[in-house]
């Protein structure tokens, strides 16, 4: 199958700072305070409201950053992300709204995009009228829309009303007149932002069924833009995930849409102070209890060859305690387990109260991408009985990255044995009270 | 590779400084045409006269100025009746004036449709150079009739030659106003303020255009150590009216194709550096409006 899409290194930048006021007084003030008075820019909070909390101090922002990835014809891509992510940037650019700042964005056959509800819709023609000049507005000819008119007009269920002028149509009608005539475009590549989100169920039902037939029965591609995880899912064979104007992670729309909800695609997190959130079980006994957990690598990521350098902060609230197994577990991003290291029995006697131990992880070997890690302290001593003082869970996010950060996952690195895996290491304290 | 060149779209960050594509333009031409039966269709929904409208601005202007300019101040009007020298400076002038306000709002008025869907900007301002040529055309015909009855009742107008550069002097008008307008649309797109100077300008430029009365009337007319007939006849628009009413009405006298042809040239220029610029904006401004 041939490529239908290709982003090559695609940047937008927007300028934040000096975005113009609109009107000239406003920036002839703005020249004024700054220039010849030498106070701030009395405007710049007008920019700044759009700024991301990363770059606050830049007059730049990046709504998109080196873009890079290929739709093959036929293809479903969801795209899913936070709010300002990117997701509406990298559409515009796609139909040609507004221009990169960098890159090339290259494609096959014809790019039609699906309008908000009613966008180009003149209230006062009628809905036959307004199906012509948003056809046309979309790329149709005439003649095509002719003769797909009555097809447009059945599914969109709007035949009674369609020689009423669309300002008396309900905004239900209105989106299902726009999106039957984006749907009947056919245009080679579609794309799609957030439309399903209006519209009854039943026709919702029918925007989705159609959207699936053109992909599947005709070979189109479509891009889809939405915040709706179940419609991604149910239309999408991938995604895109984006956050903060960067490819996060691409892979099938299950995958995408479990990375975007797990929050894994958020936020690493290289230390945590333990809370009653960690907990899935709040009955332990918490006879040692867990205070707060770090990565040693300050929010760098690691590479695949690097240890991991685990602090675990406890505290031991039962004097007669002798030992205790630590625990800890690692979890893909979609919270499967991946494998754990379970540190020796480790000698608590000269222990009272608050403690440190220090766990090396090496050879891990994971692959590139995101994982959590899960803690456990407890008995693990056959003899003394299996005991649970106290477990949290997916506090740690990190990711490691190759070297040479190739854009795909890749599984060369993954173990067969995953599943079973018990990581080598050691465990030591470092630090008792 | 042969895979690049199948590319059907590429976009890239710059292009080119003149970058129209006709093909591109004559592909979207339904487009222009629904435009223009959009603006045709829509301009007078919900009134109750509807189009009588189109009659009804000409005459009620038309008779201001026979009661102002011809009446109070007086001006002469080139042995014309009045009603037939006015109708026929205001019918034209009507159709420059209400497209260069029309396209020169093309950026902000459609930003709503610009920032969802491409399609060539141009359309827009082309349609509606188009759109009110219907307007100007039922403006025409209440001259033509307005011009009948005066020859039954007789006068002193009579239709020359010079009518048949009719054609000519509308591609002219189009282009002018086309030119201005997509000029000043792209420059307001950052600052509104020039929107409301720009209406203002137009307002004014109409009594420096000799529409109210001849231009035989300034001739010689020194203001301030200006000759006023040189500075008019600069304007762009006076030799077009001027050949018009020349034509027509037989008023004056002719102008002179130097003055025609500064005025064509002049529209020409216009019209290359408003596209330039026209696609300059267009790419942009979607992140300034």
């Amino acid at each position: 199958m041939a490529t239908a899409i290709e982003f090559n290194n695609v940047s937008k930048q927007y300028r934040l700072g000096l975005v113009s006021t609109k009107t000239l007084s406003h920036d002839l003030q703005r020249w004024w305070a700054m220039n010849i008075m030498g106070k701030e820019d009395p405007y710049l909070k007008i920019g700044s409201e759009n700024d991301r909390a990363t770059k606050a101090d830049s007059e730049y922002v990046w709504a998109l950053k080196d873009i890079d990835f290929k739709v093959e014809q036929g293809d479903v891509i969801g795209i899913i992300g936070r709010n300002g992510a990117g997701k509406s940037t990298l559409l515009k650019l796609l139909s040609k709204v507004t221009g990169p700042t960098t890159g090339t964005i290259r494609a096959r056959g014809r790019i039609g995009s699906l309008l908000e509800v009613g966008t180009g819709f003149h209230p006062e023609m009628t809905g036959r009228e307004n199906i012509f000049l948003n056809g046309a507005i979309l790329g149709m000819t005439k003649a095509e829309i002719s003769r797909k008119l009555d097809e447009i007009v059945d599914f969109s269920g709007c035949e009674r009303y369609i020689d009423t002028p669309v300002k008396r149509y309900s905004s239900g009608m209105t989106v299902r007149l726009g999106f039957a005539v984006a749907a009947f475009l056919e245009p080679e590549i579609l794309v799609v932002d957030e439309v399903l989100a209006v519209g009854d169920a039943e026709f919702q039902k029918k925007a989705i069924g159609k959207m699936q037939n053109v992909s599947q029965g005709e070979g189109r591609t479509v891009l889809f833009v939405s915040h709706n995880m179940a419609s991604i899912r149910q239309l999408c064979q991938n995604g895109i995930l984006l956050k903060n104007g960067r490819i996060e992670y691409m892979g099938t729309a299950t995958d995408t849409v479990a990375t975007y909800l797990s929050g894994f695609g958020d936020t690493m997190c290289y230390h945590a102070d333990i809370t009653m959130e960690h907990r899935e079980y709040s009955d332990t006994s918490r006879e040692i209890e867990l205070l707060s957990v770090s990565l040693s690598n300050n929010g760098d990521d690691y590479a695949t060859d690097q240890p991991l350098d685990l602090y675990v902060r406890m505290f031991k609230h039962k004097k007669n305690i002798q030992s205790a197994t630590l625990e800890v577990m690692f979890n893909n991003r979609m919270r499967e387990r991946l494998g754990s290291y379970i540190s020796g029995p480790i000698d608590l006697t000269g222990v009272d109260g608050e403690f440190t131990v220090h766990v090396r992880i090496e050879n891990h070997n994971f692959a590139k991408g995101t994982y959590s890690i899960c803690f456990q302290i407890g008995q693990k001593d056959i003899q003394l009985g299996l005991k649970d003082y106290d477990i949290v869970h997916n506090v740690l996010f990190f990711t490691v990255a190759y070297s040479h950060m190739q854009k795909k996952d890749s599984i060369v690195l993954w173990r067969n044995d995953w599943g079973s895996t018990v990581f080598q290491g050691t465990a030591e304290i470092v630090q008792a009270k | 590779m042969s895979e690049t060149q199948e590319w059907t779209t590429v976009i890239k960050p710059k292009d080119k400084l003149w970058s129209v594509d006709i093909k591109e333009l004559w592909k979207y031409r339904d487009l222009a045409t629904l435009f223009v039966k959009r603006d045709i269709i829509t301009q007078y929904k919900q009134t109750i006269l509807g189009p009588m409208w189109f009659f009804l601005q000409p005459i009620i202007t038309v008779f201001m100025y026979m009661v102002v300019f011809g009446g109070i101040a007086g001006i002469a009007t080139d042995g014309i009746p009045q009603p037939l020298f006015y109708l026929s400076g205001t019918c034209i002038w009507q159709y420059f004036s209400d497209c260069l306000n029309k396209t020169s709002n093309t950026f902000v008025s459609n930003s709503g449709l610009f920032g969802k869907v491409y399609f060539p900007r141009l359309i827009v301002p082309m349609a509606n150079v188009t759109s009110n040529l219907l307007r100007f055309g039922i403006q025409l015909s209440l001259f033509i009739v307005v011009y009948i009855i005066y020859s039954i009742i007789g006068c002193d107008a009579s239709v020359n030659w010079y009518a048949l550069l009719f054609p000519l002097l509308v591609v002219m008008m189009a282009g002018l106003s086309l030119g201005f307008g997509i000029i000043i649309s792209s420059m307001t797109t950052k600052y509104r303020d020039l929107q409301i100077l720009f209406s203002f300008i137009v307002h004014l430029w109409m009594y420096a255009t000799p529409i109210v009365y001849p231009l035989s009337l300034v001739k010689g007319k020194i203001v301030a150590g200006f000759d006023m007939y040189t500075i008019m006849r600069l304007n762009p628009v006076t030799p077009v009216i001027e050949t018009f009413k020349y034509g027509v009405l037989g008023a004056g006298e002719f102008i002179g194709w130097g003055w025609l042809a500064y005025s064509f040239v002049f529209m020409l220029i216009l019209l290359v550096l408003g596209v330039v610029i026209f696609n300059k904006t267009q790419k942009s401004f979607m992140d300034t409006v």
